[in-house]
């Protein structure tokens, strides 16, 4: 594994879900992921895993960069103001959004990726059990929202 | 416990990798599945109304014959098709995917594919994937601006060739190339030539095999024929090898009675009619 520049390979966050290796309700950490160890949790199992999971930002930014230097500042400022504007058309807080607007701006909407074809959201919350854990509870999550807790 | 942003990604999951680095660093004797390559003899040539692409039918599994008429022509669009060559599966559903996005993409331009627009899409994403995506691909076809032939490899790094040759048995079948190809062939001669340069690659390589299939695209449109030649015939055994009985000489012999008793027996009639 390349170890120059380790710093830059750290994943930036963990989430909480991973670090408890013992709740009642959590999951199998020991058969999944071996013994839990800070190191397995910051460095990246794959080369591929953390260039992965920045591609569409990096993406966004790279093209936002160009359209600046090619037309100025106020075209990638309107973009960007669409898409916050799109980005808060969402269902229900437990609920998955299409985000079928957001996917018309980037032009996501024309292309087939594997995004599309391997794990695919729609069913991902309901055949794993540890990810509808993270849907959470339906209830809670609406009084959260509306503030009544 | 409550995530605030609730943004799962589809696409590739890296979460068993951890899961296989332990697997395999704690338990000595384990063989780990590999992916089956299609150990290939794929060549592809520019004749003067379009373009003809060959390749060979032998799916290899390590050192096993997987699959003995597997395709390797792969329809991207009505004008364009592509030869894979390296992991059979990576090769399989990249052509698979390039052919749906060239069809939303002339659906979107009201414009008939071109080949670059192919080759640009591999390369991108095979470049995104970092080679990983171990796919090499011939990619050929008559468009708007006439016949192209493109080579692109798992990284992603590609060239735009008269005559072309990839897989493990590309040094046989760049050889014939090299040594009998002229620009501007007729019909014929191109097609003989590369039917040799994917026979030379059967003959020479253990992983290519079986027939050769071959695609000739001109304006008009593509033609594909399975099984052009069959140049590998399973030979006849010279010689028999089986010795007679007595040819070695017996030098002791000992008999060891073994002790069993009947213990209990049943009798099954079967039907028979």
């Amino acid at each position: 594994m390349n170890t120059r520049g380790l710093g830059s390979q750290l994943k930036d966050s963990i989430s909480v879900s991973e670090l408890s290796a013992s709740s009642p309700f959590g999951n199998h950490d020991i058969l999944r992921r071996g013994f839990s160890c800070v190191k397995n949790e910051l460095l990246p199992s794959h080369p591929l895993e953390l260039s992965e999971k920045n591609f569409q930002l990096n993406q966004d930014k790279m093209n936002f960069s160009t359209l600046r230097n090619i037309q100025g500042l106020y075209a990638p400022l309107k973009l960007q103001m669409e898409f916050k504007a799109v980005k808060q058309v969402q269902r229900l807080p437990f609920l998955q959004s299409s985000n079928l607007s957001l996917d018309i701006l980037r032009g996501s909407d024309e292309s087939i990726g594997f995004e599309d074809i391997l794990n695919d959201c729609i069913f991902v919350c309901f055949l794993d059990p540890s990810q509808s854990e993270i849907m959470g509870e339906p209830h809670m999550m609406m009084e959260y929202k509306l503030g009544l807790l | 416990m409550l995530q605030a942003d609730w943004n799962p990604q589809g696409g590739f999951s890296f979460k068993n990798c951890q899961r296989n680095a332990f697997l395999e660093s704690s338990l000595k004797g384990l063989r780990v599945p590999h992916a089956r390559k299609t150990g290939t003899t794929i060549a592809g040539l520019v004749f003067q109304d379009g373009v003809i692409l060959g390749a060979d039918t032998r799916a290899t599994n390590d050192s096993v014959v997987a699959d003995k008429n597997c395709e390797k022509i792969h329809f991207i669009a009505p004008n364009i098709y592509c030869c894979g060559a390296g992991v059979a599966a990576d090769a399989e559903m990249t052509t698979q995917m390039m052919a749906s996005n060239m069809e939303l993409h002339a659906l979107s331009t009201g414009r008939k594919p071109r080949v670059v627009t192919v080759t640009r899409m591999l390369r991108q994403m095979l470049f995104r994937y970092q080679g990983h995506i171990g796919a090499s691909l011939i990619v050929g076809g008559v468009d708007i601006t006439g016949p192209l032939l493109y080579s692109v490899h798992p990284h992603g790094s590609y060239s735009r060739l008269l005559f072309t040759a990839l897989g493990s048995g590309q040094e046989a079948a760049i050889s014939v190339l090299e040594d009998r190809f002229k620009p501007n062939m007729t019909l014929e001669e191109g097609q003989q030539l590369i039917v040799e340069a994917v026979t030379a690659g059967i003959l020479d390589d253990l992983g290519s095999g079986s027939n050769v299939d071959m695609c000739v695209i001109t304006q008009a449109g593509a033609k594909i024929q399975r099984a052009v030649s069959t140049p590998a015939v399973i030979s006849k055994r010279q010689g028999k090898y089986r010795y007679p009985k007595g040819t070695t000489a017996v030098m002791k012999e000992t008999v060891t009675p073994l002790a069993l008793e009947m213990i209990e027996e049943t009798v099954q009639t079967m039907e028979v009619e």
